[in-house]
């Protein structure tokens, strides 16, 4: 396992701002004191001009970046996932959303990975809280691979995106030849025939090695990574659902409004099919390494494992 | 334009506003009327605007961070050109493109959607920040209430402004005094508003909100100001123009009824022959 590479997709994040900024010139970057932490960073050493740190005053922030967006700037909004859609809820949605303005939100140490600073940092609402603002596009990338073509897809896309990056380093899997990220396009990366293990952001990893560790016992488990939880893609949970007729999702965030219930919405309006939701279940985070706190809420491999078995 | 045909359009933006509101059966007729002269002087005199062509790039922009008081914003625009001044009663009808708030989707000439207090002044600033990434000269306007500036993100933004030393940016400050319930000074006091804009480094002119000579004078200095953003602390009456609105809180958020409307017009028809 050591041989594989790593990177937290904040790193990704602050790579991915620098590389399309030649290719994107309006596009500017914000960020609220964080920019060592979320890696906007990265892009303020790169281009100075570019970067306007708001100082610690995120509904400013946003606010700041819809007026530049009326502008015909495209800015990037950064900080940690518990203010830049917590604190924000409503500036994103009445500043950015309502008028459906040209911001993204880069918003890093989403979930319980943000480890050691405890439940107040740990956010485990975000995609529940932007999913519901209309017309907004959230997106929560598993690796470096797809943040990055996440960070470019989102400024070629024309509307306000929520973007969800972590803070812990996490495998890269999506290295492989034909990788392709398109918006509201969901990936199957395993075929499967007994349940479907639909996944989200880190999960995608924990997922395949769930799936891994079932082969051996005879399952036949078929992963799906759904990157963009809004749009949904309907077609690829449909397809799988009636195949397998099991689900079970797994996510690092609560298992009210995040991935789960998303995917819950598609199956039970067209597909009744029974789910089995893995995630933070509804109770707060807590102190502790990331990889501790993985395996005391069951995102981990094994746990994925462990849950996919006995609801099978 | 002169004093008086300033006086004269006020008026006529304010017989909008309450026809407006009286079709509504509802709004913000209180802080619309006290804001009414600047709405006229920012519209028929101070901004490069063209109603011709609502998003011509280098325009100067407005942000009506008070955005219940959209009647006084829409009978401007409508007076102005943008749109029929008859579509005015409209306001609030299901299917009107005159929205309970501003929104810049739907309206002409609306720069920005407003109307959740304390965040109209971050988009000023937003596009302040951008004509100064940009190296234009287009200059940048927001409308606040006195009672709104109990907002904290009001002062998120004017500490950003002040310290970037926007100087394309204008606040304007309607102190009329009086907020939903009662009295700024009664509910929590936001006095005094000059020394905590100075504080946050804006270069701060008092004047009296009716005055156009006074307007047109704070503009001037605003304009000569370098290096700092300019407050304007307007002192205005609630209600002004319509006898039984003036200082009185309770048409904050009240539409007159068809009586109360009647005479209301013949207020403004008072004023308009006193013009004439």
């Amino acid at each position: 396992m050591s041989d594989i590479k790593k990177i937290a997709t904040r790193e990704s994040y602050g790579n991915a701002l620098v590389e399309c900024a030649e290719d994107f010139p309006d596009l500017v970057v914000l960020d609220a004191d964080l920019a060592g932490a979320t890696k906007t960073g990265t892009f303020k050493k790169a281009y100075p001009d570019r970067h306007i740190d708001c100082g610690i005053a995120e509904c400013n922030m946003t606010g700041i970046a819809a007026g530049l967006a009326t502008c015909g700037k495209i800015p990037f909004i950064s900080s940690f996932a518990m203010f830049a859609a917590g604190r924000n809820f409503e500036q994103v949605r009445n500043s950015i959303g309502y008028p459906h303005l040209n911001v993204k939100i880069g918003a890093t140490h989403a979930g319980i990975t943000v480890g050691e600073d405890g439940a107040t940092h740990q956010c485990n609402e975000d995609i529940a809280l932007m999913r519901t603002i209309p017309g907004m596009t959230v997106i929560v990338p598993s690796d470096d691979v797809e943040a990055r073509a996440a960070v470019r897809a989102a400024l070629e896309y024309n509307g306000p995106v929520y973007l969800r990056f972590g803070r812990a380093a996490v495998p890269v899997i999506n290295d492989k030849p034909g990788y392709k990220f398109e918006i509201g396009k969901g990936v199957k990366l395993t075929e499967g025939t007994d349940v479907t293990i639909v996944a989200t952001g880190i999960c995608v990893d924990s997922a395949l090695n769930a799936a891994e560790l079932l082969k051996a016992d005879g399952i036949s488990a078929e992963v799906i990574n759904i990157h963009t939880i809004k749009p949904i893609d309907k077609d690829i949970i449909l397809e799988s659902a009636k195949k397998t007729g099991k689900v079970v999702t797994v996510e690092e965030h609560s298992v009210i409004g995040g991935l789960g219930s998303a995917v819950c919405d598609v199956l039970s309006e067209n597909l009744p099919t029974p789910v089995k939701k893995i995630g933070v279940q509804d109770v707060f985070g807590e102190s502790g390494s990331a990889g501790e706190l993985v395996k005391k809420f069951g995102l981990d491999g094994e746990s994925v494992y462990k849950a996919v078995k006995e609801f099978v | 334009m002169d004093n008086l045909e300033l006086k004269k359009k006020a008026n006529a933006v304010r017989k909008g506003i309450v026809t407006a509101v009286h079709g509504a059966k509802a709004g913000h007729p209180g802080g619309s009327l006290s804001a009414a002269d600047m709405f006229t002087f920012l519209y028929f005199e101070e901004m490069n605007i063209d109603p011709k062509d609502p998003k011509k790039p280098d325009r100067d922009r407005f942000v009506l961070s008070k955005g219940h008081t959209a009647p006084g914003l829409y009978s401007a625009l409508a007076n102005r050109g943008y749109f029929p001044v008859e579509d005015l009663p409209t306001l609030r009808h299901l299917g009107s493109y005159l929205q309970g708030h501003p929104c810049m989707q739907e309206t002409p000439g609306v720069d920005m959607s407003s109307g959740s207090l304390g965040q109209g002044i971050s988009a000023a600033v937003g596009m302040a920040l951008a004509a100064k990434l940009d190296n234009k000269d287009y200059r940048v306007y927001t409308l606040l209430g006195d009672g709104e500036i109990q907002e904290g993100q009001v002062w998120e933004a004017s500490m950003f402004a002040g310290a970037r030393g926007l100087d394309n940016l204008v606040v304007i400050v309607d102190n009329n005094g009086l907020q939903i319930d009662g009295k700024i000074e009664d509910v929590c006091s936001p006095y005094p508003i000059d020394k905590k804009f100075e504080a946050f480094n804006f270069h701060v002119i008092n004047i009296d909100g009716h005055d156009f000579d006074a307007i047109r004078a704070a503009f001037a200095e605003a304009k000569s100001t370098k290096g700092m953003p300019t407050a304007i602390i307007m002192k205005t009456v609630k209600g002004k123009g319509v006898s039984y609105m003036e200082n009185s809180a309770g048409w904050h958020g009240k539409a007159p009824n068809d009586e109360e409307y009647a005479v209301a017009m013949k207020d403004l028809e008072e004023i308009d022959k006193q013009l004439a």
